[in-house]
């Protein structure tokens, strides 16, 4: 079953052209380490789910591009061009030229009506390449205009459109201190906008990114295409075939309902963070060796700690002791050392996976007192290793992950509602107050859910 | 749209650089979507104005430009000088007897006279447009054309062209002026700023012919290991490399001239980044009335030595903010920052970035509700003659010691009615023009110091919504 992949604003086109090449390269790797009948099952559920054969034989990409500015789809179609692996649909893509100038306002109510219909026909088309369509994984980033708003408003489309696909965005948090200086507002607008039409919001924070590659990767000068490229390997991570527990025999065959079937049991509770251990240089790769109980023993406790890396994890953490008093219902002002989670799901990749136990993560202590682990833990493996990690494990958690940066975003934009900054510039297109207000609202809501776990 | 004295001698030099920027990255000779932001490539071969070409080779490049003076000195220099192929006779608007640095003869007389004529002229050349984004106006606040029949265009901009922006680059007078009456024509064209004007970046030839005499004190210090590349000066010309046969405002003019050119190279060029100028009119103006933008450019020149540590890159952000690299009298980092934009060119990355906001943060003042208030982008494309530049806008209280000095300045005139009969005689002028352009002024100096008083508050942050659990 295929993903198609729609890429929204500078951010979104930017990554999800990392996300193609991580897929490909990893495709392409020597280094499965699995028998060759596994490695051809593997590329041909990767090839089925990501791209469409064209007649030159180069893979295309299940993929819509669009921007309201030219720049960055036309770098992204020619550098992709070049590798001679993969390439772009030349149709599947539009633009125009005066961007979004930052303003949600202006990408959710002047662009998305204007451009709706030639959008969703070139999103229809790719549907139709399909032989069966597992859903839409839409990228974009929260701070500027076009992913923000115009994502807001093709995610409400795509839903009224396919109400029977999985819709997955994958979320841009943007650097605490500012890319963009109304990004708070473009934020919040968003958050409360998609959480009425996607499945599930999967969220990478810039400033976590980040740290992963000044502290884990060494890298001195980080660049976008370096933040970029993490993003796609811990994507990657998430969308390349597994075998889900139910069905051994074949790679899933739909794996965004599968996802959503797993992390979300409830729909006031849509925030999923991911992390992906181990994260290393690569020119260290061949010196290092790992061992699943290490990786599964990190890995529990990043969730428990909430810890975004395998570096300064608190293992002082520990989930509450079954019997004693639950933590009291904190105002968010405190800080909550213990992640309590709703659904997590694990997915292992690599060498001697039938040797991994993951029975740690089906503690009750870990999951809120009215779901049962046996609902809420799944595990997914392959023993066909990604992207030249010979053993990898990735998180996905709809948990308190993201409690704290929500309440942080949420907090710093009302400070600059209640003065009123900025607010002219959303009336112009029609965003009011009360637009501001319904979103403080549906996130306060959410904050709430989240806390009281 | 270049108008008047000041502004035509502006926009010659942008031109002249802009044109070196462009040739200095596209090496193939295309016409590329770079080069259409500010140039069509015309057809010349058929003589006279060809049809447009979109694509391919490059034929004959011609600004995007109005020039506009009411004397015609300034303007017939540059049409017989070497940019005279890049106008056309369909894109000036002259006269002969100048305004007699009289806002109202500019504004209201040649105003009425041109209209039609300056309105027909921005119609043909926004129809040359396959998408208009903003329009820059170039002008000098003291005088009589730039200042008056300026401010008459920006008003026609806005009525004719309602949804595209306008960026002013105004030179105000600086204290020793020698107009008499620049007070009044600054604050006049200061009400028509107000209210009409996207953004306004404000210019001081003080600040211009302080950095110029910076620079030329670096070239001509000689001290061991600091050569300085020619062309990397602020204040360098594209096509003479000897600063000697510069004309008197030529080096101060290329300052505002790069300026301009480094606010529109994240639009035109490739970057891991983007900035468009729309978003620059999002982040920098948190409310309509402040919209004045001080600027300030780094560096000023590029060592010849190519061996220079990163340390250096930290440097360009330090002096970013810095009150001898500000174009204004202004020193910003002991006032109030509303907003801040970074627009970085050249190689940087977002970790330079971060790390120089994370380091300078501590030193600068924000107003509460804007804590973390960075607006960044990042270009790939360095200027001419660097590996990197910085351009900084600050929406920052620092800009109300000038309009302060200029009120008093015009009080100082106003009081004694000096003057006064020059402009009152003039069709459509009244006192009540004066009385409204200086009220207009007293309530922005007055919304500067409201903010101002916010600063040293405590600071408390508002209630947050209680949701019903």
């Amino acid at each position: 079953m295929s993903i198609i992949t729609v890429q929204l604003g500078q951010c979104g086109n930017q990554i999800g052209h990392e996300v193609f090449n991580a897929i490909c390269s990893d495709v392409h790797g020597k280094h499965g380490l699995c028998s060759k009948k596994e490695n051809e099952s593997y590329q041909d559920t990767c090839k089925e789910r990501f791209f469409s054969e064209e007649k030159d034989g180069v893979p295309v990409a299940r993929a819509v591009l669009v921007d309201m500015e030219p720049k960055v789809i036309s770098q992204t179609l020619a550098v992709a061009a070049r590798t001679g692996y993969w390439k772009y649909d030349e149709q599947s893509y539009f633009c125009q030229k005066r961007g979004s100038g930052n303003n949600w306002a202006n990408g959710y109510s002047a662009h998305g009506p204007k451009h709706k219909d030639v959008i969703m026909n070139l999103i229809q088309k790719e549907a139709e390449k399909c032989d069966r369509l597992s859903g839409f994984v839409i990228i974009m980033s929260m701070a500027g205009g076009t992913g923000s708003g115009l994502g807001a408003f093709v995610t409400q489309c795509l839903r009224d459109a396919f109400p029977n696909s999985s819709i997955l965005n994958h979320v841009i948090w943007p650097y605490g201190t500012g890319e963009v200086i109304v990004q708070n507002y473009n934020s919040i607008l968003t958050l409360s906008h998609l959480y009425r039409s996607s499945d599930a919001l999967l969220v990478h924070e810039n400033d976590v990114v980040h740290k992963i590659c000044a502290q884990l990767l060494n890298i001195k000068q980080i660049s976008f295409k370096d933040v970029n490229q993490v993003i796609a390997h811990q994507l990657g991570s998430v969308f390349q075939p597994v075998y889900t527990a139910e069905s051994a025999l074949h790679y899933s065959r739909s794996p965004l309902g599968d996802l959503m079937e797993a992390l979300v049991p409830h729909p006031e509770f849509k925030m999923l963070g991911l992390r992906n251990i181990p994260q290393i240089p690569e020119n260290s790769l061949a010196y290092s060796t790992f061992s699943w109980p290490g990786l599964i023993k990190h890995l529990r406790q990043m969730l428990i700690a909430n810890a975004t890396m395998e570096e300064g994890i608190d293992w002082q953490v520990r989930p509450p002791c079954p019997g004693s008093s639950i933590p009291s219902r904190h105002s968010t002002s405190k800080p909550l050392h213990f992640n309590t989670s709703i659904a997590n799901l694990v997915i292992l990749r690599g060498k001697d996976i039938h040797s991994a136990d993951t029975g740690s993560f089906q503690d009750p202590a870990l999951y809120t007192s009215w779901l049962t682990p046996q609902d809420v833990f799944n595990l997914w493996k392959t023993p066909r290793a990604f992207n030249k990690y010979e053993k990898s494990a990735a998180l996905v958690s709809n948990s308190q992950f993201l409690l704290k940066p929500l309440d942080k975003l949420v907090g710093k934009a009302w400070n600059m509602f209640a003065s009123k900054a900025y607010i002219h510039q959303y009336t112009k297109y029609g965003i009011e107050e009360d637009d501001f207000l319904d979103s403080f609202t549906a996130l306060e809501q959410v904050i709430s859910s989240y806390t009281t776990l | 749209v270049a108008v008047g004295q000041c502004g035509n001698q502006v926009g010659c030099r942008f031109w002249d650089l802009a044109l070196r920027e462009h040739a200095a990255v596209n090496k193939k000779g295309i016409y590329d979507e770079a080069l259409s932001s500010f140039f069509r490539n015309v057809d010349t071969r058929s003589g006279g104005d060809g049809r447009d070409i979109s694509k391919g080779k490059i034929c004959s490049l011609k600004a995007r430009a109005l020039l506009i003076d009411m004397e015609e000195g300034v303007v017939n220099e540059i049409l017989q000088g070497p940019l005279r192929d890049v106008f056309d006779s369909k894109q000036l608007i002259t006269d002969v007897s100048g305004s007699g640095n009289n806002w109202a003869v500019g504004h209201k007389v040649y105003g009425c006279q041109y209209r039609e004529n300056i309105v027909e002229k921005l119609r043909k050349t926004a129809e040359h447009c396959d998408c208009l984004q903003c329009f820059f106006i170039i002008h000098s606040m003291g005088g009589g054309t730039g200042s008056g029949l300026g401010t008459f265009v920006l008003n026609l901009l806005e009525d004719e062209f309602p949804e595209v922006y306008r960026f002013v680059t105004s030179v105000y007078p600086s204290g020793e002026d020698d107009v008499i009456t620049s007070p009044y024509n600054s604050v006049l064209a200061m009400k028509e700023l107000n209210e009409h004007a996207d953004c306004v970046l404000p210019i001081e030839n003080e600040s211009l012919f302080d950095i110029v005499n910076k620079i030329q004190q670096m070239v001509n210090s000689g001290k061991l290991g600091s050569v300085v590349k020619p062309n990397s000066l602020l204040t360098s010309s594209a096509s003479s490399t000897k600063t000697v046969q510069q004309k008197p405002f030529d080096s101060m003019n290329n300052i505002i001239a790069n300026l301009l050119l480094n606010l529109t190279s994240s639009a035109r060029f490739e970057g891991s980044l983007n900035m468009d100028l729309n978003e620059i009119s999002m982040n920098l103006v948190p409310f309509p009335q402040l919209h004045y933008l001080v600027s300030s450019l780094t560096p000023l020149y590029t060592l010849a030595d190519v061996n220079v540590p990163s340390r250096r890159l930290d440097q360009m952000f330090s002096d970013a903010f810095s009150r001898d690299h500000q174009l204004l009298k202004a020193d910003p980092k002991h006032s109030l920052y509303l907003a801040c934009a970074l627009l970085v060119r050249g190689n940087v990355q977002v970790s330079d970035l971060r790390r120089n906001i994370e380091r300078l943060k501590p030193s600068l003042n924000f107003v509460s509700w804007n804590q973390e208030g960075w607006k960044t982008g990042l270009c790939s494309v360095p200027p001419v003659g660097h590996s990197h530049s910085l351009l900084a806008l600050a929406n920052n209280t620092c800009v109300k010691p000038t309009f302060m000095e200029l009120k008093d300045r015009f009080m100082r005139l106003y009081k004694k009615k000096a003057h006064l009969h020059h402009y009152l005689h003039i069709d459509g002028m009244e006192q009540s023009c004066f009385s409204e352009a200086i009220s207009s002024l007293s309530d922005l100096i007055e919304e500067y110091n409201e903010l101002d008083a916010t600063k040293s508050g405590p600071g408390i942050d508002p209630a947050r919504l209680k949701i019903a659990v």
